[in-house]
């Protein structure tokens, strides 16, 4: 702790760095994965093979993910880039699962109120399905960008990675203390940014909180098989 | 790259001894088995009586989202200075980011029963161990058998970062090539490891849907 407090001014520059290489790929997931999940949504085929892709993705290391691009895209190995990138493949493919799956649980009778009311299914996607499907895109939201915080620091290997270079410096100069300082701000960081995605999903999606709030979780998702969150058990990692 | 890639796992030579491919995917399994296996002794259980008592849910609830968050590279580095080199560091770091998809699943799995089927359980005359172990578990083995999948696939992608803390494995290759600037050998250990991960995963999907074969009639 003392480290900490006597290095503010260096941790916090790691931190808006860490801040900025996990926030982004996590919009770029959301805008991605609700893209693909509009368009779609309704197409069986389309959808099947998005899925298999997001899942296989899902399942490559970050760590091996991190030090293909390059090769791939002809980027420098220690470019911010690579890490941009790998992770914003893992928050899309994330949450892509689960924007078809909020899409699906939205009920039949409102869609078809809709339609009766004269809503053209473009318009229908973007007002009505959207809108319902938010509470379940925001839990997915809330995992994606706590697993992106974690994930950044894995970056620190190939010298990208924001807090995570507290790991590096503090391993290869035999002080412990740096290196809990780094672990310290990546999870105060992901507990801010789990609450700001939960209360801001929470003020977007008043009707789902009426009445007993307590409950509302349950609710949503009774039979969902994982805990807080309604993603899947299994995540990426580094 | 991609070429030094191919002509590295076409030299013989980096297919024996200690630091050829065999003998580094034996290392990155074995720790990979032992994680798995101390954090489902030490999960399993813990889920079984979360899930049948609602005992420490709210905690448990809360704490998941946290831990996912658990920078294994943090983890692992500040373990080994506080422990020395050696196999307990990595793997202390590799069951705590096991722990948690294995409680989910099995919390989840155990919690989701009806429990219409468990008060029927209770009025035909069984214990709380014999509803455990002859209800509950065999229809929460699909989500505990799901929890066990992601636990799995996240060690193994995490067992990649021991070599950073001088073990073996797969991430051997990643590492020595950074440090060589020898970019074909950091892809022969992307590739295996990525590989690995796959089979793996198609592996584990394969052996859930032996194992549930009833899946069908208790989802309808």
């Amino acid at each position: 702790m003392n480290w900490l407090l006597a290095n503010f001014p260096q941790t916090w520059e790691l931190t808006t760095a860490h801040l900025y290489l996990s926030l982004v790929p996590t919009v770029i997931g959301v805008v991605l994965a609700l893209g693909l999940g509009l368009i779609f949504g309704n197409r069986p085929r389309s959808r099947a093979v998005i899925t298999s892709i997001a899942s296989a993705v899902f399942t490559i290391p970050s760590l091996a993910l991190f030090v293909v691009i390059p090769s791939l895209i002809g980027t420098q190995i220690l470019d911010p880039l690579n890490v941009l990138i790998a992770l914003s493949l893992y928050s899309s493919s994330l949450l892509v699962r689960t924007v078809f799956d909020a899409l699906d649980a939205v009920a039949p009778e409102v869609l078809s109120a809709a339609e009766a009311l004269g809503y053209s299914p473009a318009r229908r996607r973007v007002f009505v399905d959207l809108p319902l499907a938010l509470g379940p895109l925001a839990a997915g939201t809330r995992v994606a960008a706590v697993t992106n915080v974690s994930l950044v620091s894995v970056g620190a290997v190939i010298g990208v990675g924001g807090l995570g270079q507290l790991f590096v410096s503090g391993y290869q100069r035999n002080y412990p203390d740096q290196i809990l300082a780094g672990i310290i701000m990546i999870l105060i960081l992901a507990l801010i940014l789990d609450r700001l995605i939960a209360v801001g999903a929470r003020l977007a999606t008043p009707w789902l909180h009426q009445g007993a709030t307590a409950k509302s979780s349950t609710n949503n998702a009774p039979r969902n098989p994982s805990i807080s969150t309604g993603a899947n058990t299994e995540g990426v990692s580094s | 790259m991609i070429n030094d890639m191919l002509s590295y796992l076409g030299d013989a030579a980096n297919w024996t001894g200690t630091a050829g491919i065999p003998a580094r995917l034996g290392e990155h399994l074995w720790y990979s088995f032992l994680a798995v296996l101390a954090a489902s002794i030490i999960a399993v259980p813990l889920g079984v009586f979360i899930g049948h008592t609602g005992v420490g849910k709210v905690i448990l609830v809360s704490a998941s989202n946290v831990l996912r968050a658990l920078p294994s590279l943090g983890i692992m580095t500040l373990l080994v200075l506080l422990m020395g080199v050696g196999l307990l560091p990595p793997v202390i770091a590799l069951v705590l980011i096991a722990v948690p998809p294995i409680l989910a699943g099995v919390y989840a799995g155990v919690a989701n029963v009806e429990p219409a089927v468990v008060d029927a359980a209770r009025a035909i005359g069984m214990k709380d161990s014999r509803i455990i172990l002859q209800v509950e578990l065999p229809l929460a083995l699909p989500l505990i058998l799901g929890g066990l999948r992601g636990a799995i696939l996240q060690v193994i992608a995490t067992a990649t970062i021991a070599a950073y803390v001088n073990l073996g494995g797969l991430g051997r290759y990643i590492f020595d090539g950074l440090a060589l600037y020898d970019y074909g050998q950091v892809l022969v250990g992307a590739v295996l490891v990525t590989a690995l991960a796959l089979v793996l995963d198609g592996l584990l999907a394969l052996l859930a849907r032996v194992l549930s074969p009833d899946r069908r009639l208790v989802s309808r």
